[in-house]
């Protein structure tokens, strides 16, 4: 072998990589050290990018809500590409389903929620009515 | 019985693999060819993967159990009750300040990790231990921001607004908080039992955890504080 694993302190597992096991040789822009630097530096930009979004006026005020979840949403991939090196390779397999069953989950709960609640504040009688019950 | 047995380890994955602790010879490239009955090809993985994978799934269930606090603060988020909002309470320098002390404690997590696999001990430590001086001071920044908002007035019993905002903010914390006592038990552990493997697998668990908290803050500090701010 002339490429040098990385992860020596356990034996080559070929089939599976463990989650955030830094499997990846050390070539590989997101293995080792560089890869910690390249994500930290994009976690900065991508963090400066959100606060700027809020704090000036560069974007459309009724967009800033998309600016934000799109912004946030590049920053987790960022972390989980370079922290917890998620890669889309055959050996990750497992770990990218289960995200992908924990992210399906995540998007039902949160936008299901959002979406039965406000059409049940549509329905809902003014809560301020002064006048008593019956009578 | 073997040498494997009497160096004082733990069964490691390579003795795991070993015929003498694979009987069925199940594990991996120990068949002839072709996997038994129900058995994937080259059988169960190491153990470093399928320990790191459990945790895998409970930090996944995790973030589903955050998505419900999510959930209930994008509903409640406008029901303030009279009471103060986002806007006049959010102070974003001070978030600003959190979020780099937790996103460089992720990195210097990172850093301790690529030590811990050089086998150096005093980098690990020290990378460890400014994990944890990061992670405390933002700990304290939020409790900064909590006792100032109940002595404002702004408790979790103000408003439904409120309640739901210390409910997320405050779990979140709470993981923060139990995740600085684990790094104190690894940190402790690491230096009594050395680069084991156990204490290895249990390090990196502590790793995914330290990211996945990180990565619930970034929905955090977007979605509750700039959004908060900026409606």
């Amino acid at each position: 072998m002339t490429v040098k694993d990385h992860h020596e302190d356990h034996p080559a597992d070929m089939d599976d990589a463990a989650p955030g096991q830094e499997a990846v040789n050390v070539r590989e822009p997101v293995g080792g050290l560089q890869g910690y630097v390249i994500g930290f530096g994009l976690a900065i930009l991508l963090t400066i990018a959100s606060f700027a979004v809020v704090q000036t006026e560069l974007v459309y005020g009724p967009a800033v809500v998309s600016a934000l979840v799109v912004l946030a949403i590049a920053q987790m991939g960022v972390h989980l590409v370079f922290f917890l090196h998620l890669t889309t390779g055959p050996d990750n397999t497992n770990n990218v389903l289960a995200l992908a069953f924990g992210i399906f989950i995540v998007v039902l709960v949160v936008l299901g929620s959002i979406w039965i609640m406000s059409h049940l504040n549509h329905a809902m009688m003014p809560l301020h009515d002064p006048r008593p019950a019956g009578g | 019985m073997s040498a494997s047995s009497a160096s004082g380890t733990l069964a490691s994955d390579i003795s795991a693999r070993s015929g003498a602790h694979d009987p069925y010879r199940i594990g991996r490239h120990g068949g002839h060819g072709h996997a038994g009955t129900g058995q994937a090809e080259g059988g169960p993985a190491s153990r470093y993967v399928t320990v790191t994978y459990g945790f895998w799934i409970f930090l996944l269930s995790d973030i589903i159990s955050f998505s419900a606090f999510f959930a209930g603060y994008a509903v409640l988020s406008g029901a303030t009750a009279g009471g103060p909002t986002g806007r006049e309470l959010f102070d974003l320098s001070r978030v600003a300040l959190q979020t780099g002390l937790l996103l460089a404690s992720s990195f210097t997590c990172g850093l301790g990790s690529l030590a811990s696999h050089r086998r150096d001990m005093v980098w690990t430590q020290i990378w460890l231990l400014a994990t944890g001086l990061l992670g405390v001071g933002f700990l304290v920044l939020e409790a900064q921001e909590f006792v100032a908002m109940v002595a404002d007035g702004a408790g979790p019993s103000r408003s439904a607004f409120l309640s739901s905002f210390f409910a997320l903010v405050g779990c979140h914390g709470l993981h923060v908080g139990l995740g600085l006592l684990w790094l104190g038990t690894m940190m402790a552990q690491l230096l009594v039992k050395g680069f084991r493997d156990d204490i290895l697998r249990r390090l990196h668990c502590f790793n995914l955890f330290w990211h996945a908290l990180d990565i619930v803050w970034i929905a955090i500090f977007s979605l509750v504080y700039l959004l908060g701010a900026s409606s």
